[in-house]
């Protein structure tokens, strides 16, 4: 039969959601040890929280399911939720801005159109921002807890790479450029093409003794940004503060001993971001990224609050847990009657709520079929409804019993 | 007769590129009979080509029509090309060549009045721009990446250039050139897209085919370097213009008038009522007629559009038909529109027709003919989409896909379309395309709409209450 599920829909299947929960589980742990409490956002949104500059870049923005609603006849559209970062500024600037600080998390789906259809159209994803958070203290926070969740799934291979908005829009304008060709370059970085900033022609040799190692090296450690450093020193003021800043962070990720590269290049798409980004891979994937954004909520007609966030991809990750396909209840108990006689099926009912009610997981058939992957099995008779045979498979034992009393002896043995 | 697969199958313009594009049909010996402008037909063979088949239809459909494979290659211009790409990018469409006619651009055009003296300024401002378009994705794509903050798109079936200032602050719209956008008291802000006449192909017909004998004919023709797609900024500053629209402060009451079908007997209907309007005749239409009330404000927009524009209280009082008022509360429910006065005339019945070849008589009939298994997608080509939706559904008929025409839709039955949802005035058109009536949806007739949302000072109350009134007073 043809399939008829949605192009670029997935079904998640059984295994799907064991390996599924497994990730929110730990991440909801580890954000809730840290101190951040969940939020849900609806998945409609409007339009206009999206298209502003500084939000998501055009080529982002093309791939939105934007919509008008049933009441869309003012021409106001509503998008299916493109991004997590903004629907929890905004439910943030709704809800909670009489508060300083808030921690939040949220596993959520975003959804963006991929042409081939090959490829998921709705992914998971599993995300934390620190709305308040200020300072090199907050972003090393965030790297930290996104971190610890991709070690306590156990992934391998993991990569932490560093990069910084701030620094990178501070080079750009160093070339000095019209207001247009700005942006356009802005537009091509964001978009992942780097070259565009080589290509720019500059007088500045001191810039370009800059790009070069910035561009080409994956510095180890803070030692790496104060050779840059130490290289030119007629810079703008706004690039020294961005360099100042990158080298405050790394310096505290060596003294945590936490391993990263300095990949500049590894930032694209989100034009909200404004200071220290990063992106997590696990055996060269990528699983997750993240960074400061401190001009969103303002942006958005919040207040003057800074920011940071990550998020986790689920769908890589579940790629990279090849859980076991779990046995479904090899501990569990079935009780099982040939035929759903009036009497018998309420024996079998009432007695799956007692063993129930003392934490047994007990399933209930009438089916003729063989019973496979249970460790118990009670057999109730048609002629004597009280009348139980106990079978322990593991053991290869049986008993007759008379009573639920009798049944919990056994199964306590 | 060959099967229909075996022809090329080619799809030809109304309008505007008809008459330059059948010249050029006949400078290439591909000599349809039959393709000119006061034709009825709409297939057409070409003489000595006796595997080719043309179909006439509206040029806004023939990018659709290509793509999706029922006609292999299509003339068109490249405006409605690149309207679909936009939306649709991986769409199976090849643009061949331009052809050396049919010259014109999309402009994006404001009027003096908007106050905008650059194009930054759209991003820069908060202001919730308002941009009406007959193309709806160009102006979205436009939008987009100028990074405005806050817009609202309004699709228009025609006339955008009547929108802005008062009703619009922005119109996307196809011209000639600039010289002609001025005219219109407006001011040309950017070129989003030169736009010629184009020859265009379905990519799997092009890969697969052979239409080498059809495309010889159109090379000595083609423009050897196709035009680059240029966003110019055409400049601002020539602000020496006439402003056309009178202060709106002035024009209290904003009427909408209907252009096409419905102009003549709305015409004649506000004259029996005594309301003398000048300009509003078939012969030179004015899309801003004037009367001796100075407090009333009228445009002449498309009858399509009204509903949409009362909603968002760009005008007061409208004459529409109820079918598009219909087709308005269907897709928006909530919408404040409402039915003020039925006007009685242009009536029109809303039909479900099919080829007289499909051996059913009414709609049970269709449903079961689905479910027997011949065919597998019922094909509805229909302008009401909203209207045909909910009656497909209402009649428990699936599945179906839905083929949204810009009219004369009873052209793509039966090869394009298995149903036909439209308007009939007396079924001569349906009969004489070989279609046959299946179920009456329902009466349509012209109405005056306006807006339960509308809380206006009490002088205005009074005037539109005024106006009602002596319309009114023409149905007696």
């Amino acid at each position: 039969m043809e399939s008829q599920r949605c192009k670029g829909m997935r079904d998640l299947l059984r295994k799907d959601m064991a390996c599924f929960r497994h990730i929110e589980d730990a991440f909801r742990t580890c954000c809730t040890r840290w101190g951040y409490q969940e939020v849900r956002t609806p998945t409609l949104e409007y339009l206009h929280l999206f298209t502003a500059t500084g939000t998501l870049t055009p080529s982002k923005l093309n791939k939105t399911y934007s919509f008008l609603d049933w009441d869309g006849w003012s021409g106001e559209r509503v998008v299916l939720r493109p991004d997590g970062t903004i629907p929890v500024a905004r439910l943030y600037i709704n809800n909670l801005s009489e508060y300083e600080i808030a921690k939040l998390f949220y596993v959520t789906n975003i959804f963006a159109f991929e042409e081939t259809g090959r490829e998921n159209r709705e992914r998971w994803q599993c995300g934390a921002e620190f709305l308040g958070g200020v300072g090199l203290t907050a972003d090393v926070e965030i790297i930290s807890l996104a971190k610890e969740v991709v070690c306590k799934l156990g992934l391998n291979n993991i990569r932490l790479q560093l990069s910084h908005a701030g620094l990178m829009k501070a080079l750009i304008k160093e070339l000095n450029l019209s207001h247009g060709e700005e942006a356009k370059i802005t537009d091509r970085v964001l978009d992942g093409d780097w070259q565009a900033l080589m290509e720019a022609k500059t007088t500045k040799p001191e810039l370009n003794r800059l790009l070069s190692p910035l561009l080409n090296l994956k510095g180890k450690s803070s030692d790496f940004l104060q050779n840059i450093k130490a290289l030119c020193q007629q810079v703008s003021s706004d690039l020294k503060s961005s360099m100042e800043d990158f080298i405050n962070i790394t310096t505290l990720l060596d003294s945590l001993s936490c391993n990263y590269e300095i990949d500049i290049m590894a930032i694209r798409g989100f034009e909200y971001y404004t200071g220290v980004c990063f992106q997590l891979l696990a055996d060269g994937k990528k699983i997750g990224g993240g960074g400061r954004y401190d001009n969103l909520i303002p942006l958005m007609g919040g207040g003057n609050v800074p920011a940071c966030g990550f998020a986790l991809y689920v769908d890589p990750i579940m790629g990279l847990l090849p859980l076991e396909n779990k046995k479904r209840n090899a501990c569990g108990i079935l009780i099982r009657a040939e035929e759903p006689a009036l009497e018998v099926a309420k024996t079998c009912f009432t007695l799956a709520q007692s063993l129930r009610e003392t934490g047994h997981t007990v399933e209930v058939s009438f089916s003729e079929q063989k019973p496979d992957n249970y460790r118990w099995v009670i057999s109730i008779s048609r002629t004597e409804p009280d009348q139980f045979t106990i079978i322990d498979c593991k053991q290869q034992r049986q008993w007759n019993v008379a009573s639920v009393a009798e049944i919990l002896d056994i199964l306590a043995k | 007769m060959k099967d229909q697969s075996e022809y090329i199958r080619l799809a030809l313009p109304k309008g505007r590129l008809l008459s330059p594009t059948a010249n050029l049909l006949k400078e290439i010996t591909l000599n349809f009979r039959g393709y000119s402008d006061n034709t009825r037909r709409y297939r057409l063979r070409a003489a000595g080509f006796s595997h080719l088949l043309a179909k006439i239809f509206r040029e806004k459909d023939i990018p659709i029509q290509v793509a999706i494979g029922n006609y292999d290659l299509g003339i068109c211009g490249l405006d409605w090309v690149e309207e679909l790409l936009a939306r649709y990018p991986s769409s199976a469409l090849v643009k061949i060549s331009s052809l050396n006619y049919g010259e014109g651009g999309i402009y994006v055009v404001a009027s003096h009045q908007t106050g905008i003296s650059n194009i930054d300024e759209l991003s820069a401002r908060q202001s919730n721009w308002r941009v009406a378009s007959e193309y709806p994705n160009l102006a979205q794509g436009f939008a987009l990446n100028l990074r405005m903050k806050a817009f609202k798109i309004f699709p228009v079936w025609g006339a955008a250039e009547v929108y802005p200032p008062e009703d619009a602050n922005l119109a996307i719209l196809w011209a000639k050139d600039e010289s002609e956008i001025e005219t219109q008291g407006l001011i040309p802000l950017i070129k989003l897209l030169s736009v010629n006449a184009s020859l265009i192909a379905n990519r799997e017909s092009l890969e697969k085919r052979d239409m080498n004998q059809i495309l010889k004919c159109f090379s000595p023709k083609l423009v050897s370097k196709p035009r680059a797609n240029t966003t110019v900024i055409v400049g601002l500053g020539r602000s020496n213009h006439v402003t056309f629209c009178p202060p709106e402060k002035a024009r209290r009451i904003k009427l909408a008038l209907p252009d096409g079908h419905q102009q003549l007997p709305a015409a004649q209907f506000l004259k029996q009522v005594g309301l003398d309007i000048y300009g509003y005749t078939t012969g030179a239409l004015n899309r801003r007629p004037s009367t001796d009330l100075d407090w009333l404000g009228i445009k002449v927009i498309r009858p399509q559009d009204m509903p949409l524009q009362v909603a968002n209280g760009n005008f007061d009082l409208a004459i529409t038909g109820s079918d598009w008022l219909l087709e308005h509360l269907y897709r928006f429910p909530s919408s404040p529109v409402m039915k003020l006065l039925d006007l009685g005339f242009g009536k029109v019945k809303i039909v479900a027709a099919v080829s007289k070849d499909m051996p059913i008589t009414n709609v049970d009939d269709l449903s079961s003919f689905i479910q027997s298994g011949k065919i597998a997608l019922l094909r509805v080509a229909s302008e009401y989409i909203n209207i045909a939706d909910k009656y497909l559904r209402d009649n428990y008929i699936n599945p179906y896909k839905l083929i949204p025409t810009w009219g004369a839709s009873e052209a793509f039955l039966p090869e394009d379309a298995d149903l036909l949802i439209d308007n009939i005035q007396t079924g001569k058109t349906l009969a004489q395309h070989d279609l046959k009536v299946i179920d009456v949806l329902f009466e349509s007739t012209a109405c005056l709409i306006g807006s339960k949302d509308n809380v206006s000072p009490p002088d205005k109350k009074e005037k539109t209450e005024f106006l009602i009134q002596a319309l009114r007073r023409g149905l007696l």
